[in-house]
């Protein structure tokens, strides 16, 4: 018998907290081991959070509608297995849990003896537990870990994201020192809480904007084929499969050709190499209400024009529910965004990190051109792409945007079929 | 061994002193026939008779300047303030003269002159028997200001004070004279100058500071000991020039400082206790640097309730202990 600690897990890329919303044992519960103990939402997805040992639950230390970094304690289960590697933290956070959910403001406040010792020992302070004022962490919980060696240091941390995720890349980000003035609301301005995902939207954006640097390219694409062909299946198609047969479905085939042809886009800066991907998988961005989802369609290029379709009319569906699944959002190799759809004719998308490039797929607008010497009126699409430049340069993506123009020019009942 | 108050141990150092050298001798306003007002000379007159006991006019100048000449010439005076409030005509001869003359001479001359003078409130002394005047002297190099915190170390401090060929100031908390008792031993023994010394090793909040306020904050420790603070006070004994060594040390050990005065708090030794600190601990302070002192008030109030404000005590430590504790 021997009292272990169950964390809160890492459930997914790029996340570092969830909120546990809903315990589904009780202290003195009987668990076995993988048994579902809590269901935590964490900013990208719902999930349940598995049992790592088989036990009675002795102690529940979070409580429902707590926000509980990746790492930090949830419970104690009293285990019927032996080996206890962690049995030597069990006891030290008891007494912190009533601080914990009152005033936490000095959690991130480190003195210079704190700042030290955690540098000198390689301490991850975002792991440990103050026992100060409001949260702070004093210069004896960093001496306690140090003398008890137990410290979770940077580099532990490092590995164990990167053996359990393929994020390569994660590991050189170093957040931007943001030194900001505070913003004061006047009287008769609404304040809004900033919920999970809006925060997980400001810090992955805030993240790809400060350590990618971006370069754009646009091209003009003539799309009057395209919109002739679908404008002629459209109808039918609604019929037989229930769903639209929307424009963005042959976008996305054509930039799936193109990515085949061009793998260089099909990658992410990984600091000393840069990994390119053999899946294509792109992300396409949904936008529900205030919220904005990246699920991803996986294998674009094996699917037919139907199967696209199909894929984006069940994902849109499931984001609208809020049923969207962890792995519905993972492994995105490229992004697509649908700008058009809101009217767009021109943008600049941000790159969806660690991926090294987006495509925005503007409005199709019917505009004058001129083809031999003569006026036409043609369906005309913006594409507009963003790139990392320290994996691309503006001559291949120049070429992949060119490929894409030509594959959407070419476009036929002969060439793309739809099933 | 035997257990003496605070003014005896006085006593028993300046006796002992004068049978050991016959340079010693003493002077100041009523300290013969009298005794002292506080009794701190008492029977030295008949044992060593006027000679080295020598009743003074009220004229703070001249018991410096005589003393200042006659320590120059060979003798080790031990010259008597009344009160540390009245020692501010003579400021210019301690300050000018004794503290200077080593320098001045080029090391042909020096002044080896004891000046005692009792400081501080809490006696109902009001204006003029209450001040604390270590600050005033605390920035000239050549004058050593020792206060005592306890009778053990103010017999062991005076004679080494006596013995210094330097000129010492040394101030003695009238409050402690009857407040404090502790044994002391018979006879020889001297404590070195200059040296601060821990008067209780703790690991949460180290406490800074010298005179009656170790006393308090004595008290303070023993109770917060039974609510798990564990308290170091470091007691400086030595307040000019500061013993950095055991200051940085013990600031480094606990990493959260509470530096202690009566005097008010600016410009007092704690500011530059405090800046010795921060020039040299910045890596292991855990807490912001906390002064608990007397406020900025001119003068130590007569009436009781205003006198117990202005006053440090217990309750004040314990409460700033605890905060720093906690932070």
């Amino acid at each position: 018998m021997a009292t272990q600690r169950i964390n809160m897990p890492q459930l997914g890329e790029s996340v570092t907290e969830g909120t546990i919303s809903n315990w589904l044992i009780k202290e003195g519960d009987q668990v076995d081991k993988y048994d579902p103990i809590a269901e935590v939402m964490t900013d990208k997805v719902n999930a349940e959070v598995p049992s790592s040992f088989s036990g009675v639950i002795k102690e529940i230390i979070a409580i429902e509608g707590e926000v509980i970094e990746v790492g930090q304690l949830m419970c104690y289960i009293e285990t019927t297995e032996s080996n206890a590697p962690e049995q030597t933290q069990q006891k030290q956070p008891v007494e912190k849990t009533s601080t914990q959910q009152s005033d936490r403001s000095m959690k991130n406040r480190y003195s210079p003896a704190v700042m030290r010792i955690a540098q000198e020992n390689d301490i991850d302070l975002t792991t440990v537990e103050g026992s100060g004022k409001n949260g702070r962490i004093t210069r004896k919980d960093v001496e306690k870990i140090v003398k008890e060696g137990k410290q979770v240091s940077r580099s532990d941390k490092a590995q164990v994201e990167e053996t359990s995720q393929n994020n390569e890349a994660l590991e050189e980000f170093t957040p931007p020192i943001i030194r900001r003035k505070s913003v004061e609301a006047r009287p008769g301005d609404r304040e809004i809480p900033v919920t999970g995902l809006r925060r997980t939207i400001a810090q992955n954006m805030v993240r790809s904007k400060t350590e990618i640097p971006h370069a754009w390219m646009m091209i003009e694409v003539d799309v009057t084929n395209l919109v002739a062909y679908r404008n002629a299946e459209k109808d039918k198609f609604k019929e037989n499969e229930g769903y639209n047969l929307s424009y963005f479905a042959f976008f996305l085939n054509a930039v799936a050709k193109a990515l085949k042809k061009f793998p260089e886009l099909n990658s992410c800066w990984a600091g000393d190499k840069i990994i390119q991907r053999n899946d294509i998988n792109l992300s396409i961005a949904v936008a529900h209400e205030h919220e904005l989802y990246v699920p991803v369609i996986k294998n674009v290029d094996e699917k037919s024009i139907k199967g696209i379709a199909k894929e984006i009319h069940q994902l849109s569906r499931k984001a609208r529910t809020g049923t969207l699944s962890k792995e519905d959002m993972e492994d995105g190799t490229f992004t697509v965004n649908n700008t058009g759809s809101f009217g767009s004719v021109e943008s600049m998308g941000v790159i969806n990190y660690p991926q090294s490039a987006i495509l925005q797929v503007e409005s199709i607008v019917k505009r004058p051109v001129i083809i031999d010497d003569m006026f036409a009126a043609r369906d005309m699409v913006n594409l507009c792409l963003s790139l990392d430049h320290r994996v691309l340069d503006g001559v291949i993506c120049g070429a992949f945007l060119s490929h894409v123009k030509a594959i959407l020019e070419s476009i036929s009942s002969d060439t793309t079929p739809i099933y | 061994m035997p257990v003496l108050n605070y003014i005896q141990a006085v006593k028993e150092a300046l006796k002992e002193e004068m049978e050991r050298d016959e340079k010693v001798y003493v002077l100041g306003e009523d300290v013969g026939v009298r005794g002292g007002v506080f009794r701190a000379t008492e029977g030295l007159y008949e044992q060593f008779g006027e000679l080295r006991v020598l009743d003074t006019p009220l004229a703070e100048s001249a018991i410096a300047g005589v003393g200042i000449g006659s320590a120059m010439y060979g003798m080790r005076p031990v010259a008597e303030m009344q009160f540390a409030d009245f020692i501010m005509p003579a400021v210019n001869q301690i300050i000018s003269e004794a503290a200077k003359i080593r320098y001045r001479s080029n090391n042909d001359w020096h002044c080896p002159i004891t000046i005692r003078a009792p400081y501080g409130g809490g006696v109902h002394g009001a204006l003029y028997h209450s001040q604390s005047i270590e600050a005033v002297f605390a920035n000239q190099p050549g004058l050593k200001i020792v206060m005592p915190s306890s009778p053990y170390d103010v017999k062991g401090l005076l004679k080494a004070a006596i013995r210094d060929d330097d000129p010492v100031l040394f101030l003695e908390h009238k409050r402690a004279y009857r407040l404090l008792k502790e044994e002391v031993p018979e006879g020889e023994y001297t404590l070195p100058i200059g040296k601060a010394d821990v008067k209780r090793t703790g690991s949460d909040v180290t406490v800074i500071t010298y005179g009656l306020c170790v006393h308090f904050a004595k008290e303070a420790a023993e109770k917060l000991e039974q609510q798990g603070i564990s308290t170091e006070i470091l007691d400086l004994r030595t307040v000019y020039p500061l013993d950095k060594e055991a200051i940085i040390h013990s600031a480094s050990k606990t990493g959260k400082v509470l530096l202690v005065t009566e005097d008010n708090k600016e410009g007092s030794i704690i500011g530059e206790v405090a800046a010795i600190i921060s020039e040299h601990c910045l890596f292991d302070l855990d807490a912001p640097i906390q002064r608990l002192a007397g406020p900025e008030v001119p003068a130590m109030p007569y009436a009781p309730t205003l006198e117990k404000e202005f006053m440090m005590n217990p309750d004040k430590i314990e409460a700033a202990i605890k905060d720093l504790a906690e932070f």
